[in-house]
């Protein structure tokens, strides 16, 4: 398997994206946002965490505009992996490629500590490690990781079985309590939490490797 | 040519910094001040003299990057 992590000026958490997909046994290239292309053979686009481009006007939306997001579009419309981190699920609704937006926390603060989420799905190729229910900690660092969309989207993304993860707890004000959602096709995966930061032991929490294993192993059976 | 574009939540959004203003608004002792919305105010200078070609153009940025249409509504201006 073969994984590509997207690197904007601000990124910084693209390193760790890779660490983590190295862990797995994906083999990694890292993608400047001016690139046009992506390597050949890529399986899997990460968009990684930090603060793209100084989160100026919005959180994602420049980096949403850049020449290798073309790329990511054109890979994930053919079929193809992605998963956006964080600024990377910023990045992934400002480009559209999943529904919603996310707005300023509800408490304003900036949240950074480890968090309890549930794994709401296990069917797709990120949570088949997980048990449905499964609670899980990741750490989240955000201060715009409210999460709105209209009601007849969430009904969609609940009635469909597209919320991946959901906060135990409100954190942020997000709708229904949501953290992650997948794509109609659940080949991409938008989270606000980091599992590439709890993705070895020596980090404290070793819960996101699972998600890293279950995509190798996905590519694997492919 | 100049185009003022004012970039705001759309109604219904709840706006959690502009409900912090409101706040503060009040413990400053201004009473009565029902709501606050923050919103963007954003200019551009823009070659070209025609007006009505200018407010398309304008308008065609807002959708493609000044504004989120999901959660923004947005008005131009031109001066």
């Amino acid at each position: 398997m073969k994984a590509a992590v997207i690197v904007f000026p601000g990124s910084n958490c693209d390193r760790d994206l890779a660490v983590a997909f190295r862990a797995a046994g994906f083999d990694v290239d890292m993608v400047w946002h001016k690139d046009t292309e992506l390597p050949q053979g890529v399986d899997v686009v990460g968009v990684p965490g930090g603060f793209s481009f100084g989160d100026y006007l919005r959180c994602g939306a420049i980096a949403a505009r850049s020449p290798i997001v073309a790329a990511l579009k054109a890979h994930v419309e053919a079929g193809g992996y992605g998963i956006g981190i964080c600024n990377g699920f910023q990045v992934l609704l400002e480009t559209g490629l999943l529904p919603g937006a996310l707005m300023r926390n509800a408490g304003l603060k900036f949240i950074c500590k480890p968090v309890e989420l549930s794994v709401e799905t296990t069917a797709s190729d990120f949570t088949s490690g997980y048990s449905a229910g499964q609670t899980v900690t990741y750490p989240v660092a955000h201060h715009d990781g409210n999460y709105v969309a209209t009601p007849e989207v969430v009904a969609a993304l609940e009635a469909e079985d597209r919320v991946a993860f959901r906060y135990c707890e409100d954190l942020n004000g997000s709708v229904g309590r949501i953290a992650g959602i997948l794509s109609e096709n659940r080949r991409v995966l938008g989270l606000m939490p980091h599992p590439e930061r709890a993705a070895d032991p020596a980090l404290g929490t070793a819960d996101g490797a699972a998600l890293f294993a279950a995509l190798a192993k996905a590519g694997v059976a492919a | 040519m100049k185009a003022r574009v004012h970039v705001m939540l759309k109604d219904g959004v709840l706006d959690p910094q502009g409900e912090a203003v409101r706040h503060a608004l009040g413990s400053l002792g201004f009473e009565g001040v029902n709501g606050v919305r923050q919103g963007k105010v954003i200019e551009l200078d823009l070659a070209g003299e025609d007006p009505a070609a200018a407010e398309a153009e304008a308008r065609k940025m807002c959708e493609a990057l000044l504004a989120n249409t999901v959660i923004e509504r947005y008005e131009v201006e031109i001066l």
